[in-house]
């Protein structure tokens, strides 16, 4: 059985472990950050680049490739954003960090405000953890007062301030730039790039940097091991560890931390997990955030990838996926925020799809004509079949008008919205066929979706 | 409109943390909605003053984010999650529950005022769901047992 490596989450539901700040001395804490300000701040760029460390937000862009492309000749303050705008259904990983081990991140923000001689971060946190909010003022004020932030860091000439920013209930605001729009003061409509990358003209016009809140908790574990030594944790592009986050119908939902591509989806719902709930059978995974196609229990995956300088023939089931990046992307589907959520034979397809398109179109920002009018088209349309209205052409419907969103818009808002309809709707074609027929029999157990 | 002593101090504390005075429009909203309950016109046009901008910069920011309101609520905030990972576990039949506990609706104010049942979208605590946020604090594992035992404590806090 796959073993956790429990790096970000070491403390996490240890008992006697507090958020404050004289535990998180008596646990080694801020000795990286000291070691940190030994060395020049662009040595940890290298590092960093060198550990292969991807964004666990959604994307997985490089994070040291990131701060590679921050602007430091415009003359302009840099900035750093800290992401803590977890949002996306089926992630629960940054919600632990920040309120069990709050100065975990308040020491990665300062090594990578060092790196990237930013003088003023801001930690985006989301309206609805106005607990964790004052976790981390509390914290922040704690690390100000030893000097780890604040002016004169560690008695150096260096000095950032950190700023807690709170959202108001916006899943679009996790998207960076809308972010930075919402932190501006506005509606957090998403900037076209170009022009507008975040490295170059980001918060107020000046260079800035985003990062998730688990992706910057890496970088303390970066500077304590090198980034060569880093890069060997996990797999070869897909390094380190990441938090996956499992929940719905299995026996064990919870989050656990791994090797990234150290454990197949299998392994993480049997036997991690304790298999499907008693008397069912696990028929549809989402492996990645809501917005991540789904997965078919059954179906198979066939090609070829590159395993180090080869490239060999790989024929997964569901099962047998590893859960890395590049696998789940070669599966079809992606690794985005770490959320698994995992759905059983009791669950009707169309009305998941139902589910999931309503908070679609709840969120969608309406900057975009395809995104405003689609997404809210799809949520009628999935409403519509399960409320007794469904038309044998619903199928080929729904997947026109995601179509004709995914491509078309600003931000990957469209995306996000559009792969659920099409994926749902591709796999279970048959369900979706037999909604209208009146002779279809609901499982009695299922849980209403919508 | 009056507000209070200590939520004008947190207003004058929070402007100079920002480089340009609009970035506090979010901050404000908050501090106000926490002092008066909702956001009335005149806060509105309060907040606009307050950081020198057109009060359509603050409206179109209330209108935009889920948590911020123009009407009063209950005295109490019920919010169940509804998207997915909670619905798979039953967040559906939790919300009912509040509704029957309180003869109320979701989205209204329950008669005589005690609370406000709300649907909001995923509260990023999937694993124990389904979950429910009463006030500032987070719930898990609410079923219509302990639906029902949240809500008998609400009863009896208002009785007191």
């Amino acid at each position: 059985m796959a073993e956790q490596r429990r790096i970000i989450f070491r403390h996490i539901d240890e008992p006697g472990y507090t958020p404050d700040l004289a535990c998180y001395l008596r646990n080694g804490g801020y000795e990286m950050l000291r070691k940190a300000m030994t060395r020049k701040p662009e040595e940890w760029i290298d590092e960093v680049k060198k550990s292969g460390l991807r964004g666990r937000g959604g994307a997985g862009f490089p994070c040291g490739v990131k701060w590679t492309l921050v602007d430091r000749k415009s003359g302009k303050p840099i900035y750093l954003i800290v992401n803590a705008d977890e949002s996306e259904p089926g992630t629960f990983k940054d919600r632990h960090i920040i309120h069990q081990d709050p100065h975990q991140l308040i020491e990665s923000i300062m090594i990578c405000a060092f790196a990237n001689n930013v003088k003023q971060a801001y930690i985006y946190i989301r309206g609805e953890f106005p607990h964790g909010a004052q976790i981390l003022e509390r914290a922040i004020a704690e690390a100000r007062a030893a000097n780890f932030a604040g002016p004169n860091i560690l008695g150096s000439a260096y000095g950032c301030e950190i700023v807690v920013h709170r959202g108001a209930g916006a899943y679009i605001c996790g998207e960076e730039t809308g972010l930075i729009e919402s932190l501006e003061g506005k509606r957090p409509y998403p900037r076209i790039k170009p022009p507008f990358f975040p490295a170059v003209l980001g918060l107020y016009q000046c260079p800035t940097i985003v990062n998730n809140v688990e992706t910057l908790c890496h970088v303390r574990h970066i500077v304590e091991i090198g980034g060569e030594a880093y890069s060997r944790i996990g797999t070869p592009n897909n390094t380190g560890t990441r938090i996956l986050c499992v929940s719905g119908h299995v026996q064990r939902p919870g989050y656990y931390e791994f090797e990234v591509g150290k454990v197949t989806l299998g392994e993480l719902l049997n036997d991690v997990c304790g298999g499907p709930l008693p008397g069912r059978k696990f028929k549809a995974v989402i492996p990645g955030g809501s917005s991540a196609k789904v997965l078919r229990f059954g179906e198979r995956y066939k090609g070829k990838r590159k395993v180090g300088a080869e490239t060999v023939e790989f024929d997964w089931g569901v099962e047998d996926i590893p859960m890395d990046f590049d696998s789940l992307a070669l599966a079809g589907s992606m690794g985005g925020s770490g959320g698994v959520i995992v759905m059983d034979d009791s669950a009707s397809m169309v009305e998941a799809l139902a589910n999931i398109n309503e908070f679609y179109a709840h969120e969608s920002c309406g900057q975009c004509t395809p995104c405003r009018e689609g997404s809210l088209w799809m949520k009628r349309i999935t409403h519509r079949m399960v409320h007794d209205n469904a038309r044998a052409e619903d199928g080929a419907l729904l997947k026109s008008v995601a179509d004709q969103i995914a491509g078309r818009t600003i931000c990957a808002f469209g995306e996000a919205c559009a792969w659920p309809t099409q994926s749902f709707t591709a796999k279970f074609a048959e369900e979706f066929k037999a909604y209208g027929d009146p002779a279809r029999e609901a499982d009695p157990d299922a849980a209403e979706l919508v | 409109m009056q507000l209070k002593p200590e939520t004008l101090q947190k207003i004058d504390e929070v402007i100079p943390k920002y480089p340009v005075k609009r970035s506090a429009a979010l901050p404000l909203l908050h501090l106000v909605q926490e002092d008066q309950g909702f956001i009335s016109p005149e806060a509105i046009e309060w907040i606009a003053a307050r950081l020198e901008l057109a009060p359509i910069s603050i409206y179109e920011l209330v209108t935009f984010y889920p948590m911020f309101r123009t009407k009063p609520i209950g005295r109490r905030h019920i919010r169940v999650c509804r998207t997915l990972s909670c619905a798979l576990m039953g967040g559906y039949k939790t919300c009912a529950e509040f509704e029957r506990q309180f003869g109320t609706r979701r989205g209204e104010v329950s008669p005589g005022g005690e609370v406000t049942i709300e649907f909001v979208e995923c509260l990023a605590s999937c694993g124990t769901a389904p979950v429910v946020m009463i006030d500032d604090d987070l719930h898990e594992k609410v079923d219509c047992a302990k639906a029902r035992e949240l809500s008998e404590r609400i009863k009896a806090e208002a009785a007191r």
